[in-house]
């Protein structure tokens, strides 16, 4: 066992950890922060992403399922679970992918938003490319990440307009495509005769 | 750009998921975040082979290791009667092997420790004396006579035969093709793939020894199934079993099924009294929960000179792995790959099917399949585009030509389905005006000019979703009918409770909707209630596309129901006739004068309260309903991919992908769109890179990440999407299913346009850079086999 000090998400953890636990398991196992999950065993799908301080204090992006909590030792964590603000507020990134549909079975999302914030800090301003390179160690199953790549463009304009975790917007719904019908078949729109009446 | 809603959201329309709330904040609550007081921790010893004897099994130093409590063999599941279980398709499956393992990564024993690092530490320490066996890979030589028979667990099993099944006049068909102009006939394969959701399967289970209670968190697409399933397995009373299918990190298909895993963390719970939890990792996914596809077809299709279609013909080798676990209806072997006959109209068609065993992991209905319909699709959609190939036509044009017109509908196939509704036509235009088609050609046209690769894919689907009509389709005798629960609280907030559980396609937004719909009331003020056996009407769960058409039409009902009592109620507040009321989609209101009127929320508080009811009324605001519905629904789209073909390396870059969608009435439409973005993602992927491969001994070669290839951003195109509304005439609210349309259609545009581009007839999936390079020197792989 070794002892380890972590600050996660603003609070200072010490703990005895075994030199070969990976930094996901303490997190969810010792600490309670299931919000980052594990979804394969070779480092490929960065479901487990958090942010963590490097030696000069710069929060880089990691999977922490290929970093031991014993490297993770004085340094800093924020996840997922740390990402929101004062009052429970939405950080810009975490707004995005509400507003624009980026996510649909969740799992992938605490990683995929960790990833999305690191880029943002290196790059204010992505194109859709960089989004998508950006992204390319997050895996997704389920939207197929158009969506992902909508919020992330929408967060970047977002923190670019100075709006942090203030006064969440007012939901939009934006996940649309630029031509596309928009609102669905209206059930005025549906033939009367096509509608079974229920049994009394 | 919707603009920003004034008042609450009520009814269809894109409204933002109430789920996503919890679940960007990392709140969500999957399996493997259940934690229960005293919890142990289980873990599973697997098969290096794909078939041996066991001749020993040596538990001792695990069980000797600090913090371990427990091994378990299927030696002690036979003293208990559990070391085979039921499948859903009336074979059985080793929990734990016995006798015999029979695919790399079966389970073999269980360990259960403190933690879930000591567990998988004591596995490696138990030793297993094997006996290896040659094992059946190719599923196309497994019924030679001199093929090792892998279930001789079995009476009467001398082969690795397990079922023949056909469909379509056989006589008719066969006198189609003697009579046609032009007859061409292709070897297809559809590889064995994998959903690969990015949550694994697990399960905690807390069996009470007090109260004789079983609680099951599980990753479960179906909890009511699995929880008759348990009773019967298990032989526990099923009022003592609660199946809790919490947030589920995307089923696919992958976790319809009951998998040892789970059967194991309930034998941990009642043996140690504790709760149990197991949850498998990337590598045991991949090699032993259910696959999809491995369809072996050879395809026929008739026609005449000038490409009019007349008949297809199909003859399937199925590979189902070592046991026949595929869920599907009772009586349909194959599901519904009967619907190959696809968008068009047939003088004749015929398939049969014959399924094997080999030494793999089972499965087959899974990933977004409907019940074999990817595997329909693909067939006739590639034997279309061999078709156009052999008489030098354009695709798009052969397609036009040959699909159904709209006043054909409801259309009987030549199979017996009925296709409920469509304007097919109208799609496929939509589509080519989207994607410029004319245009494309010549940009193409241009290209060859160059020497560039440029390809032109076109697929058009006829979906076949929302299983199904009760006299037809059951699952393990369970009638494919759907429950739904609905309450009005006092303050008319509501709460409705459904059978089926989403994975992450929204259920808890859209069948809101549908009763805000009904009802009038704001989205926001209904809660959707899923998963939990103990909370939830009985019903079949959530695959093959069948939420919104059996689900949805059971929500839609039973608000109507509420409906209709709440016009009794109000006319009792109004002191009218209720023939005299009118509903004015969130009030009844006297006819003629609209000022009387009461608002849902009032007859509820109404409907609760000393108000004298009419006779026979009871009070309170609550109905439930059961839909068995009277027919699937028939979704459709037309998709066009443009591919861009590296002549030196066979390396494809998808440049663009168009897809039309219809699925009649769309509930929210940001959510369908999500659904469309998800699928075609998924066509890319098995189109291009993902494989289950085995080589000669049946190793597994995509038992990870690294060699099970999943598309990233970097593969994915942005999607361009269209939609024609074309309603289900028998749906209570004209919607169709959509979820899986996407991965039907996809797979096929991308590999037309890949073929198109390297001016090839056929070549299987995945057309990975090898794969496109050997067909571009005519030199077609066996994409499944390591072994050419």
């Amino acid at each position: 066992m070794t002892r380890v000090s972590i600050k996660v998400d603003g609070v200072d953890y010490e703990d005895d950890v075994e030199p070969r636990t990976l930094l996901v398991h303490h997190l969810r196992e010792q600490l309670g922060k299931v919000g980052t999950v594990v979804g394969c065993d070779t480092s490929n799908c960065g479901a487990c992403t958090v942010l963590m301080s490097d030696a000069d204090g710069h929060q880089r992006s990691v999977k922490s399922c290929s970093v031991l909590a014993v490297q993770a030792n004085d340094r800093e964590i924020i996840t997922i679970e740390g990402l929101s603000g004062p009052d429970r507020t939405l950080h810009p990134v975490q707004r995005a992918f509400h507003q624009a549909h980026g996510l649909q079975c969740g799992f992938c999302t605490p990683g995929m938003i960790m990833a999305a914030v690191d880029l943002l800090e290196e790059n204010a301003d992505p194109s859709e490319e960089e989004i998508r390179e950006g992204l390319e160690g997050n895996l997704c199953r389920c939207t197929g990440y158009q969506n992902i790549v909508r919020a992330v463009r929408e967060a970047s304009a977002e923190i670019r307009a100075g709006h942090g975790t203030a006064e969440p917007a007012p939901p939009t719904p934006r996940a649309g495509e630029g031509e596309t019908p928009d609102s669905g078949l209206r059930r005025e729109d549906v033939p009367d005769e096509t509608i079974p009446q229920p049994v009394p | 750009m919707t603009t920003v809603e004034e008042r609450p959201h009520t009814g269809f329309g894109r409204t933002l998921r109430k789920e996503d709330v919890r679940l960007v904040r990392g709140k969500g609550n999957y399996v493997d975040d259940v934690r229960l007081p005293g919890m142990l921790h289980g873990a599973l010893l697997r098969s290096p082979y794909a078939h041996a004897r066991i001749l020993s099994i040596d538990t001792s130093a695990a069980e000797a290791m600090p913090k371990v409590l427990a091994v378990i063999t299927g030696e002690t599941l036979k003293g208990l009667g559990l070391a085979w279980m039921p499948t859903l398709s009336y074979d059985v499956q080793a929990v734990l092997a016995t006798d015999k393992v029979r695919y790399q990564g079966q389970e073999v024993a269980f360990v259960i420790a403190e933690d879930h690092y000591a567990a998988r530490d004591a596995v490696e320490l138990i030793e297993v004396d094997y006996e290896p066996l040659p094992a059946v890979i190719d599923a196309k030589k497994a019924l030679d006579p001199d093929s090792p028979v892998i279930r001789d667990d079995k009476e009467n099993q001398a082969d690795n035969h397990i079922f023949d099944w056909e469909a379509g006049d056989q006589a008719k068909t066969d006198e189609v093709f003697a009579n046609a102009e032009v007859v061409v006939a292709e070897d297809i394969l559809y590889p064995r793939v994998h959903p690969a959701p990015l949550e694994t399967c697990g399960s905690v289970a807390d069996m009470d020894p007090v109260t004789g209670k079983l609680t099951l968190y599980t990753t479960s697409q179906a909890p009511h199934a699995h929880r008759t399933v348990y009773a019967l397995v298990a032989g526990l009373p099923e009022h003592k079993i609660r199946v809790i299918a919490p947030d589920i990190g995307g089923g696919f298909g992958n976790k319809v099924g009951i998998y040892p895993g789970y059967v194991m963390s309930i034998v941990g719970s009642i043996v140690t009294g504790k709760p149990v939890k197991w949850v498998e990792d990337r590598s045991e996914h991949l090699m032993s929960t259910a696959f999809a596809r491995d369809y072996h077809m050879r395809g026929e299709i008739a026609a005449t000179k000038d490409g009019k279609i007349l008949g297809l013909r199909v003859k399937v080798i199925a590979d189902h792995g070592a046991f026949n676990a595929t869920a599907q209806p009772t009586k349909f072997p194959a599901g519904f790959f009967h619907v190959f006959t696809g968008s068009y109209d047939l003088q004749a068609a015929h398939c049969s099917v014959t399924g094997v065993y080999t030494n793999k992991a089972p499965g087959g209905v899974a990933y977004a399949c409907s019940f074999r319909i990817t595997e329909a699709v693909y067939l006739v959609e590639r034997m279309v585009d061999v078709l156009a190939y052999e008489l030098k036509a354009d695709p798009a044009e052969l397609r036009m030509k040959n699909l159904l017109q709209p006043e054909q509908f409801p259309y009987t196939t030549q199979t017996g389905w009925e296709y409920d509704s469509g304007d097919y036509p109208k799609a496929l235009q939509l589509a080519m005006d989207m994607a410029g088609y004319d245009e494309l050609r010549r940009e193409q046209a241009e290209k060859r000019e160059r020497g560039e690769l440029m390809g032109i894919g076109v697929a058009f689907f006829t979906e076949a979703v929302g299983a199904g009509p009760r006299k037809h389709m059951d699952i393990l005798g369970l009638g494919m009918a759907d429950g739904a629960e609905l309450r009005i609280h006092p303050t008319g907030k509501a709460v409705l409770r459904i059978s089926v559980k989403t994975q992450g396609q929204g259920h808890e937004t859209t069948f809101a909707q549908i009763v805000g719909n009904e009802l009038g009331l704001p989205t926001a003020d209904i809660e959707v209630v899923h998963g939990d056996t103990d909370q939830t009407p009985f019903g079949l769960g959530t695959y093959g596309s069948r939420s919104t058409p059996v689900s949805g039409a059971a929500t839609a009902l039973v608000a109507r129901k509420i409906r209709d009592k709440a016009k009794i109620i109000a006319s009792a507040m109004l002191e009218v006739s209720p023939d005299d009321l009118e509903w004015a989609g969130d009030r009844f209101h006297v006819k003629g004068d609209p000022e009387q009127a009461k608002t849902i929320q009032e007859i509820a508080m109404a409907a609760h309260s000393s108000l004298e009811l009419p006779e026979g009324i009871e009070g309170h605001l609550d109905a439930t309903t059961v839909y068995n519905p009277p027919n699937l629904t028939y979704p459709f789209g037309a998709y066009i991919c443009v591919v861009d073909v590296d002549p030196g390396t066979g390396g494809v870059k998808v440049r663009r992908f168009i897809a039309v969608d219809d699925c009649g009435v769309r509930i929210n439409p940001m959510i369908v769109e999500g659904q469309v973005h998800g699928g075609l993602a998924d066509g890319v992927g098995m189109a291009l890179m993902q494989v289950i491969a085995f080589d000669e001994e049946g190793n597994h070669l995509g038992a990870s990440f690294m060699d099970y290839l999943l598309p990233t951003s970097l593969e994915c195109p942005s999607w361009e999407l269209g939609a024609t509304y074309t309603p289900s005439p028998h749906h209570p609210i004209g919607a169709k299913g959509v979820g899986e349309s996407a991965t039907v259609g996809s797979p096929c545009a991308v590999v037309n346009a890949v073929l198109d581009a390297i001016k090839v007839r056929h070549a299987d999936m995945p057309l990975t850079p090898a794969a496109v390079w050997g067909a571009m020197q005519g030199r077609p792989i066996r994409t499944d086999l390591a072994i050419q």
